[in-house]
């Protein structure tokens, strides 16, 4: 018993025990690293083929590269796109927004202009030149979370520029939030991880991927759900509000005032 | 002169045709273009005192309108018990429709139909009645002051000097205690509205979760909205000190930032933290645009710009935002390096003195 613990001791001291040990702590650590950042990752690994890529590039050259560079460098025109990901090609082109129709204060969404495959193939060539946000996991977008927290998550981060019930509203100089109430789940969650135009980005550290799929189930019940206090009157709050009781009511208090005092024939 | 003496005789004209009143004028000037009373229209007969089939109708139409009365409350109720309020909050909105919608019917025709029968029906002979003077007549004034005059006989008033001036000290003190008490509406701000929640070393936490952040959480672009680590919901004060604490945070990319050389140990890596109050009124200002480092408050618009210190480049606003000195932990957490070094918020009246 002695003599094998010594003989451990023995070995514990010899130069190979230190390169064996930190062998040891790095396949540890790395595996370790390796499975909860999977783990963590919301991204669907997405096989890209060759083709698709080369497919993309043709397609970006012919629509995208006269502002964003031949090599999507950028220009003074537009961004670069290296590194945005596959998801901001995505959200940009599927809602319409691009290829952009006139330099303004922002972007409109617009008639898609691509096929799904053409769409997918441009996010795989623009994907393919650096990392960046890639397309979201199906997991998170099926609106199966929680709708009150997705609510106090939405009213916390979102519901300054979008409305707290999603009606959008105005931003500085022409710019605004665009309203949430025909907005994808997909197209959602793909603006929070890219911050597409002046939207800034909120990232899985923000928010988690579940509590990005709360906020999704929050708007999607929202998006089928009629208010519970009546006509909604665009949810724009005491503009239309006002402008109801001003013009409308007021005109009939004064209809009625004058039916009042009126002779009967 | 000559038009006094005009006057006056219109006066006397006037006055001779409202003989009603014996009324000595005064100093009034008479006014000679004055628009002459055109007297009443002349009456002009009705259909339903014309005809009786008119008269008929119109009487019909009036309890029609009582008879939509009764229908529209018996709507009422029957709504109420067809659409009760349960645990979908959609029952909300068909139960206050229908409910809203008999009650107002009920009561409008009512009201519709008392009008339309008083207007049709009743009697429409035209009436005016003249206006009565203010002025009494010469015994009720007189007759007022010589009241006036046995009850300060009666009661000594004017003589018994001692009593008329400790009732005037008395009738001063009176309302005293009730001024004072609008000492206590509100609890004593004391320091309050100059310091908030931040200290030395508070770490930086995500609303409304209280999960501390590291600076490597924020990736450029990225905005978190911010409150100080352990502050706890269950807390009496807990919103008030929130609602001052209340911190945007933002990493734009360090090159873009104008930093004052006083403050450029502030912000940590483009990492930058600004007080959510605007300085305006008050309101929340968190509409923070990516590209133009803009931020905008919703209320009145004021805007601020983030890369150059939060100064107003738009808007009401007076003054920028109070910027949250921060930096990081050994543990890489982000931390407060002090409270905010100005009152955040809106002017108050002795903001400028230090405390």
């Amino acid at each position: 018993m002695k003599r094998l613990r010594s003989k451990i001791n023995g070995m514990r001291r010899s130069p190979r025990a230190l390169g064996i040990v930190m062998f040891a702590g790095l396949l540890v650590v790395g595996t370790g690293y390796t499975a909860v950042s999977a783990s963590v990752s919301p991204n669907r690994e997405v096989v890209r083929t060759q083709e698709q890529i080369d497919l993309g590039k043709k397609i970006f050259l012919a629509n995208c590269a006269s502002c964003h560079g031949k090599n999507a460098e950028g220009s003074v025109n537009a961004p670069s796109l290296i590194g945005v990901g596959e998801a901001s090609v995505d959200f940009q082109v599927s809602t319409g927004r691009m290829p952009g129709a006139a330099s303004g204060p922002q972007l409109e969404v617009k008639p898609v202009q691509f096929t799904l495959e053409e769409i997918d193939a441009m996010a795989a060539y623009v994907g393919s030149l650096a990392d960046g946000p890639s397309i979201p996991d199906e997991a998170y977008l099926q609106a199966n979370g929680s709708a009150a927290s997705g609510g106090e998550l939405f009213r916390i981060n979102c519901a300054m520029c979008h409305n707290a019930a999603g009606a959008g509203g105005a931003l500085t100089q022409g710019k605004y939030a665009p309203q949430l109430m025909e907005s994808s789940a997909k197209t959602i969650y793909e603006a929070m991880i890219t911050g597409p135009q002046n939207m800034p980005v909120f990232n899985d550290a923000n928010i988690t991927p579940e509590q990005k799929n709360d906020i999704i189930t929050y708007l999607t019940y929202l998006q089928n759900n009629s208010s519970v206090g009546g006509e909604e009157l665009g949810s724009l709050g005491p503009v239309s509000e006002g402008l109801l009781a001003w013009l409308g009511l007021l005109g009939l208090l004064v209809v009625i005032a004058v039916w009042l005092a009126a002779k009967s024939n | 002169m000559k038009l006094t003496e005009n006057s006056k005789e219109v006066e006397l004209q006037s006055s001779a045709i409202n003989s009603e009143h014996e009324y000595d004028g005064g100093l009034r000037v008479a006014n000679l273009d004055a628009v002459k009373d055109p007297g009443l229209e002349p009456h002009r007969v009705r259909m339903t005192d014309k005809s009786v089939k008119h008269e008929k109708s119109a009487v019909r139409q009036v309890s029609v309108l009582f008879v939509l009365s009764m229908l529209g409350s018996a709507f009422a109720l029957w709504a109420y018990f067809t659409f009760p309020l349960s645990e979908n909050l959609s029952s909300v909105r068909l139960n206050t429709i229908y409910l809203g919608v008999g009650m107002t019917l009920g009561l409008l025709g009512i009201g519709i139909g008392a009008v339309h029968w008083a207007k049709t029906l009743m009697p429409d002979n035209e009436v005016s009645e003249e206006r009565h003077l203010t002025r009494g007549s010469d015994q009720k004034r007189a007759a007022a002051i010589e009241i006036l005059a046995a009850a300060n006989q009666e009661s000594g008033f004017t003589r018994r000097k001692l009593i008329r001036r400790t009732l005037y000290g008395s009738l001063a003190l009176f309302p005293l205690p009730g001024i004072i008490l609008f000492a206590d509406l509100g609890p004593d701000l004391g320091n309050s509205l100059r310091h908030t929640f931040w200290k030395k070393g508070t770490r930086l936490a995500k609303d409304p979760t209280g999960i501390e952040i590291k600076a490597s959480d924020v990736t450029v672009g990225s905005v978190f909205q911010i409150i100080p680590a352990g502050l706890n919901p269950e807390n009496k004060e807990y919103l008030e000190e929130k609602a001052k604490a209340a911190v945007l945070l933002v990493r734009v990319d360090p090159s873009e930032l104008n930093e004052t050389e006083e403050r450029k140990g502030w912000s940590y890596q483009g990492i930058v933290a600004y007080s959510k109050i605007c300085t305006h009124v008050g309101c929340p200002v968190a509409l923070y645009e990516q590209q133009t480092h803009h931020l905008l408050c919703p209320c009145h618009q004021s805007t601020f710009d983030l890369v150059n210190g939060c100064k107003v480049i738009f808007g009401p606003a007076s003054r920028p935002l109070p910027q949250l000195p921060i930096t990081v932990d050994s543990e890489g957490y982000l931390i407060a390096q002090s409270d905010f070094l100005e009152p955040v918020g809106p002017s108050f009246w002795d903001r400028s003195v230090k405390s």
